[in-house]
């Protein structure tokens, strides 16, 4: 953000950054991204000791909200079942905008292992996703980078949330769609 | 007279097979165990077999008075748990199922499995005022294959969603779902039109063509990107940086107490 050293005896002594509105927004959003705390499988283990004190997301301005009112980013950490797909979606639209969705591990990508008829054969089928993490389950320290990717991506979008284009599913017919 | 085998695609058939083959059962033994010979004169003519297998007392029931030899067994016999219960599909051989409730004594120790056949589509009475654990059994064997349990306080589906269509332990189910599966949560959220959007549900088989160059690369069998597919083993050159020993300075061995 600020670029230039400022030096007080020159420009009138005033402390001046110059900057535009969306590295400021963009500095905001994207070092304060809370997760709610939603978590599906095993996944959700690594995800609570990403949280916890040894990995330490805190440090980070990462804070587990525990209402999708006050959460900014969507971990969906393991098997999503096609019985929960519904409240997945639902806690998704209650989260206010600007919002991202992390989809952690195999499970919530492909639908993993899982490939019966009960599992969602990943959750971009009902969810856009910004960032796909492998693994399974991923350690911490991943969960982590995709953070901070989360963080670089957020960083190069416009600020105004209509401008960045979400997901486009192409489909077979060539329409396409998009699922905000 | 000899039975009549169909001729056309023999040879894609194998020709040999055992037909002296007997698959291994677990071997059955007659009711011996004292504790075991008063259950089964407890219940007198409601059971029309009774054998042990691995310890374990086998009673044959019919489906209509399993309420009957259940109260006798937990009242007069001492089984006062229901630790399992649910049911086998043999709808295909013999158009029933075969139903099974596991029963445990705790002061004798002994284990019984009580066995019954119902034909397709009859109900079963709930066996839930006995033993509570009953309740979830029986709406989970509702739920899995869709035997209906006639006065069970709230038989409605426990695992799969209440809307669900089908039984999914049916043998006839297939295990990637039918179409109302594989669309489900698309029907649910956004509504059937929105399916062509969406599009189907793209599974993995999870084949391996080692002949595809472009996805799979064998290990000592390496080509280019694309290449053609190779039968000649390729020597491979490990990295020397890979292979770096970070022990040979050797450190000051401490042999000798100071």
């Amino acid at each position: 953000m600020a670029q230039h050293q400022v030096n007080y005896a020159s420009s009138a002594g005033l402390p001046i950054a110059l900057t535009s509105v969306d590295k400021l927004v963009n500095w905001g959003r994207s070092n304060s991204l809370w997760p709610l705390t939603y978590g599906l499988a095993c996944c959700a283990i690594e995800m609570m000791a990403s949280g916890a004190s040894r990995y330490d997301f805190d440090r980070m301005g990462t804070i587990f909200r525990a209402s999708p009112r006050q959460a900014d980013v969507m971990i969906l950490a393991g098997t999503l079942s096609k019985k929960h797909a519904e409240f997945a979606r639902r806690l998704y639209d209650q989260m206010t905008e600007p919002k991202w969705v992390i989809s952690m591990g195999s499970c919530a990508n492909t639908g993993g292992m899982f490939n019966t008829y009960a599992t969602v054969q990943g959750v971009d089928r009902i969810i856009p996703v910004d960032i796909y993490l492998p693994g399974c389950a991923p350690r911490p320290e991943t969960l982590q980078y995709a953070m901070m990717m989360l963080q670089k991506k957020i960083r190069r979008e416009s600020s105004d949330m209509k401008k960045n284009t979400k997901q486009d599913l192409t489909t077979q017919t060539g329409k396409r769609a998009r699922l905000i | 007279m000899r039975k009549y085998v169909p001729k056309d695609n023999v040879q894609g058939k194998a020709y040999y097979t055992d037909r002296f083959w007997v698959s291994p059962r677990v071997p059955r033994s007659e009711v011996e165990n004292e504790h075991f010979a008063a259950v089964v004169k407890a219940l007198g003519a409601d059971v029309t077999e009774s054998y042990v297998e691995l310890g374990q007392l086998v009673l044959h029931i019919d489906p209509t008075n399993n309420f009957k030899v259940m109260k006798t067994l937990k009242e007069e016999c001492g089984y006062t748990q229901c630790s399992e219960q649910s049911a086998v599909d043999y709808l295909a051989r013999d158009n029933e199922f075969e139903l099974f409730w596991q029963l445990l004594n705790v002061t004798e120790a002994k284990r019984i499995r009580v066995v019954c056949r119902l034909a397709n589509g009859a109900a079963i009475e709930s066996i839930e005022p006995l033993y509570k654990s009953a309740n979830f059994a029986e709406r989970e064997m509702f739920d899995m294959f869709g035997i209906k349990v006639n006065n069970h306080p709230f038989l409605k589906r426990i695992l799969m969603p209440d809307d669900w269509e089908g039984h999914p332990l049916l043998k006839t189910y297939p295990l990637q779902g039918d179409e109302f599966a594989s669309w489900y949560e698309v029907d649910k959220i956004f509504g059937k039109e929105y399916r062509d959007i969406i599009g189907p549900e793209n599974r993995d088989p999870a084949k391996v063509d080692i002949k595809d160059t472009k996805r799979f690369s064998r290990v000592g069998y390496e080509v280019p990107f694309g290449a053609e597919y190779s039968e000649e083993e390729q020597a491979i050159e490990y990295s020397e940086t890979a292979l770096v020993n970070y022990n040979k300075k050797e450190s000051k061995q401490l042999d000798e107490r100071r």
